[in-house]
């Protein structure tokens, strides 16, 4: 028990000082224009689209409920952190935590009577919920209507989304980590025996939809805030298709697959931005194969971390965290 | 007045819903027999719609072969689609499936709009546009061949599944896979002449959509897709005159929460519908319970 | 072993941020020999053709600029960036020419949607930024300070269309049916339905569908039982033909109005007869005799072959009120350029352009027929 403790202090450390390293590089390229405004906003997407692939991966990734209306909650959560913004003037963080909550409640109060089915019908279901959510934004003209909602402030900046980012990765991972995570994972394996072994299967799927709900509305209220205008088109059907390439890319039931693939898969459009025709097409193709021949994605269910690299070299070293 | 307004809606109603049904058909009968949403079904009913295009604009062609080659040319691309990517899966947990269709339909989609261009294509009037009036009631022309059409051919596959050996192995394949390969059934080729089928009926629905609003694009395919999946779902997933009933519903009920509740919410009023019917009545009006063995 | 993995992957990350910096900016204003202009314009997307006209007509005015020896010397270029009619990738792209082309200015985007979703950018860094054809109000007011326009605003096309249908076609009854996901066909709508009832019309239907709908039975079945005079389609071109088809096939018999969004060659390729003898308010006609119009028109058809439509003489203008401001200021400078765009008084293609308090021209309208599937020129109207 005592070894396993330090290990982990240890680990931790280094992995917060890399962390703290990596943002005071970026933040002084950010400050003296090394890095221009257009490729730092680059880089404040990917934050945020490392938190949506991270909180989708939560629900499908670890807890094996294909959802297809996780766009809805971004969208969720984006409206009201802006509307808290425009019309109270909260401050930020409150903004984005009352945005993440009331996400975090429709997925409750949704997730109740719809997580009790299974594969194809909950995805239709999911889908089906996006599209209401967006039709509902569309009639309500108080938030904007089609026209959509503009003028909010910009807030997002770089510091706050890569604090952010790194937070909902450590809080996902820990949780992933603890019994509920592992409770989680037996839904995903076998949920008729993991039912069976006395686990209330309802509840788990029912806190990682809500939890992957929290952040993915948080994510909204930091993208409200960075485009200054929040249009209800946005948020639909081929937004969440979006988010779940990103998961499935990187391996459903990896953090830092996600991690990769969300970055990957945010930056190459831009550089490719000639052939963005094309980009569609190649990941349509890229999922298909994907699923054909390597289903895991880029990192499986492994995560990436110091580990890896003790593990390919030594023989004796504890191997933490494997997944078949 | 108002009764005839109401039955002008329904005229509306059941010519957009039979519609519906000829794409549910198609979801029910994969669902039936290799228990998969076929998320790419309602790209079919777009490329059934292209192949109608350019069998009108570029060959020239007139109403009968233009449906007859898309129709063909759909069950084509139905069986290829199987072939490529459902197939190998077969084995695989149903997640990748879903997944994998998903990729085909974003596939065909961003694929067309690459090769066809985004902008929507006028099609042009294949069928006189004329309209037949009983009393004040107006019908037109099209809308009562897309019915017509859509009857026949729904009275053809109920005669291929029920009168026909290839039929009795669908519905044999649908029951229980396993079983009845053992049977000596050849499962594999039942799979491919289902989704033929199925694919056959889409494009048939396109062509029919391309000459009634006549502007065809990429995307056409999702929201159809969508509700005709709601419809197969309502009418029971896996049973066909279900597909057919449930079409029928759909068109009519969003019809009518146009005409009387509002236009803005049908589209949601559609997909609650589908929720709604999942959490109470899984197997649809006319389905059957079926209950998961351990 | 572990040094060298390590070492890997610091270089890769090393390479990830050598990418992400990329090539660095140099620019200082006395060696530009040019003045690059930014272009957000859809085109690709719903709207495509507008995208396309919009930059034929900028590319027209470039050469013609740069062969009279550009201004101050200093050649003019515009760099086009496809939008594809969508706010998010709108956004996108103005960054982009701000921030990594270096442009002086901008002149975009086309639907209002996206010039409102890009205006607040442009005032942040102090760009100006002229929109040739987006109607809606809040591109001005929620823009900032650097946002102009080319165009009249939609209140004043409603009303314009408004005052048409009660003073010139005697209309008292009137039915709408907008597109309520879009801010431009409902805009155009409310308008419409104000003015018209203050009037004294009465509007005795106001029917909604969404974008991409395809099947419009239930609401026109429901209009024609309300035998409105006139019906209201303020949508673009594509959806305007279907309706138009649909509603004739519904039997309505109402005279059919709408706004700049009519104005395409495949209105009538869509629509067929059903959009003849309709009436629709726009930017300018091709049969306007005044010089300026007649100028553009035999320029712009020995370029491309095709009469021009609204979209390219409002682009056109909006071009040129940009570049007469960059001479008049004699700078490049953002500051300098919004004082001179200010003070813009001339005629250009669409009208004679002076700017309100709101950056919005105080110009005239047309209202042209549909006729045998072409465009006549009905009556001008000024505001």
């Amino acid at each position: 028990m005592g070894g396993i403790k330090k290990g982990l202090n240890k680990k931790s450390i280094i992995t917060a000082l890399i962390l703290i390293l990596v943002y005071i590089i970026l933040y002084y390229m950010i400050k003296t224009r090394v890095i221009n405004p257009y490729k730092s906003q680059i880089l404040i997407i990917i934050g945020i689209n490392i938190i949506l692939a991270a909180s989708l991966n939560l629900i499908l990734g670890f807890t094996g409920q294909l959802t297809l209306g996780h766009a809805g909650f971004m969208s969720i959560g984006g409206y009201t952190a802006a509307m808290m913004t425009l019309k109270f003037h909260l401050p930020f963080a409150a903004a984005l935590l009352a945005g993440g909550l009331f996400a975090a409640l429709i997925s409750y109060l949704f997730g109740l009577p719809i997580l009790r089915l299974k594969g194809d019908y909950l995805a239709i279901s999911t889908l089906g919920f996006g599209e209401i959510i967006r039709v509902i934004i569309v009639n309500l003209d108080f938030i904007g209507g089609p026209r959509g909602l503009a003028g909010i402030p910009k807030k997002t900046t770089f510091t706050w989304v890569y604090v952010i980012t790194v937070l909902t990765v450590i809080i996902i991972y820990n949780l992933i980590k603890s019994t509920y995570g592992r409770a989680m994972i037996s839904v995903r394996e076998d949920e008729i025996a993991s039912e069976a072994m006395g686990i209330n299967t309802t509840k788990y799927k029912i806190i990682a939809f809500v939890i992957g709900g929290f952040f993915a509305g948080i994510a909204g209220g930091l993208y409200a805030h960075l485009i200054m205008f929040l249009d209800p088109k946005t948020f639909g059907f081929l937004k969440s298709m979006d988010i779940l390439i990103y998961v499935v890319f990187g391996g459903m039931g990896s953090i830092s697959g996600s991690i990769l693939s969300a970055s990957i898969l945010t930056y190459l459009p831009e550089v490719l931005r000639s052939f963005s025709d094309l980009r569609m097409i190649i990941y349509s193709i890229l999922i298909i194969v994907l699923m054909l021949f390597r289903p895991e994605g880029l990192m499986g269910s492994k995560e990436l971390s110091l580990n890896t690299f003790r593990k390919l070299s030594n023989t004796g070293s504890l191997k933490r965290g494997g997944k078949k | 007045m108002d009764f005839l307004n109401f039955l002008q809606q329904l005229i509306n109603g059941l010519s957009l819903g039979s519609v519906y049904a000829l794409i549910a058909i198609g979801y029910t009968m994969v669902y039936g027999i290799i228990k998969l949403i076929n998320f790419a079904h309602g790209d079919i009913y777009m490329v059934g719609a292209f192949i109608g295009f350019y069998s009108v604009t570029l060959l020239k062609l007139s109403f009968i072969p233009t449906l007859i080659l898309a129709m063909a040319g759909s069950a084509v691309l139905g069986v290829i689609i199987e072939k490529v990517a459902y197939k190998p899966l077969r084995n695989s947990p149903r997640i990748t499936l879903l997944i994998t269709a998903i990729g085909i339909s974003l596939l065909l989609e961003n694929g067309f709009r690459f090769i066809f261009g985004p902008n929507p294509k006028p099609f042009p009037e294949v069928l006189p546009a004329k309209i037949i009036y009983l009393g004040p009631i107006r019908i037109g022309l099209i809308q009562i061949i897309m019915f017509t059409v859509s009857m026949v051919l729904v009275l053809a596959l109920q005669f291929i599944v029920y009168k026909t050996k290839v039929g009795k192995a669908m519905r044999a394949a649908s029951f229980d896979t396993e079983t009845a390969q053992l049977m000596g059934i050849n499962t594999n080729n039942t799979i491919s002449f289902t989704f033929a089928l199925g694919s056959a009926l889409a494009g048939a629905a396109g062509v029919l959509v391309g000459i009634a609003y006549p502007r065809i694009d990429p995307y056409m395919g999702i929201m159809p897709g969508l509700k005709a999946f709601v419809a197969a779902v309502l009418g029971g997933i896996g049973v066909i005159p279900g597909a057919l009933a449930g079409g029928l519903m759909m068109g009519t009920l969003e019809t009518f929460t146009k005409a009387y509740i509002s236009t803005k919410l049908s589209d949601a009023i559609a997909f609650s519908i589908l929720i709604i019917v999942l959490i109470i009545r899984p197997a649809g009006l006319l389905g059957k319970k079926t209950n998961e063995k351990v | 072993m572990k040094t060298k993995k390590l070492l890997s992957f610091i270089t890769a990350a090393a390479l990830l941020i050598t990418s992400v910096t990329g090539c660095s900016s140099k620019t200082s204003s006395e060696d530009v020999k040019e003045i690059k202009i930014g272009a957000m314009l859809p085109l690709t997307g719903d709207i495509a053709t507008f995208g396309q006209s919009a930059k034929n007509a900028l590319e027209l005015l470039t050469e013609q600029v740069n062969k009279e020896g550009g201004i101050d010397g200093k050649t003019v270029k515009f760099v086009y960036q496809d939008d594809e009619n969508k706010p998010a990738s709108s956004a996108n792209v103005t960054q982009k020419l701000i921030n990594d082309e270096k442009v002086v200015a901008l002149v975009g985007s086309i639907g209002s949607t996206c010039s409102i979703a890009d205006g607040p950018i442009a005032t942040e860094n102090k760009i100006p930024m002229v929109t040739p054809t987006s109607t809606n109000p809040k591109v001005t007011t929620e823009g900032g300070e650097y946002v102009f326009r080319a165009c009249f605003i939609d209140p004043f096309q409603g009303t314009v269309l408004a005052k048409f249908a009660s003073e010139d076609l005697k209309a008292t009854t009137a039915a709408i049916l907008y597109d309520v996901a879009n801010d431009y066909s409902k805009g155009l709508a409310e308008y419409f339905k104000a003015n018209f009832e203050k009037a004294g019309g009465k509007v005795v239907a106001y029917e909604t569908y969404n974008t991409g709908d395809q099947d419009f039975n239930a609401q026109l079945t429901k209009i024609k039982s309300l035998n409105p005079q006139v019906l209201l389609i303020p949508d673009y071109y594509q959806t305007v033909g279907i309706i138009a088809k649909q509603a004739r096939t519904a039997g309505i018999t109402a005279t059919f109005l709408g706004g700049d969004g009519w104005d395409s060659p495949e209105l009538f390729t869509i629509g067929g007869d059903a959009v003849n003898k309709g009436y629709f308010s726009n930017h300018y006609s091709p049969d306007d005799k005044a010089k300026e119009v007649q100028d553009f028109i035999s320029a712009y058809k020995a370029k491309y072959n095709t009469t021009p439509d609204a979209l390219a003489a409002l682009s056109y203008d909006a071009g040129k009120i940009l570049l007469d401001a960059i001479d008049k200021a004699d700078s490049l400078d953002g500051v300098k350029i919004i004082e001179a765009l200010k003070a813009t008084n001339g005629t250009f293609v669409s009208g004679s352009v002076t700017y309100d308090k709101d950056r919005n021209p105080v110009k005239g309208a047309v209202i042209i027929k549909t006729e045998n599937g072409k465009q006549v020129f009905e009556k001008k109207v000024n505001p």
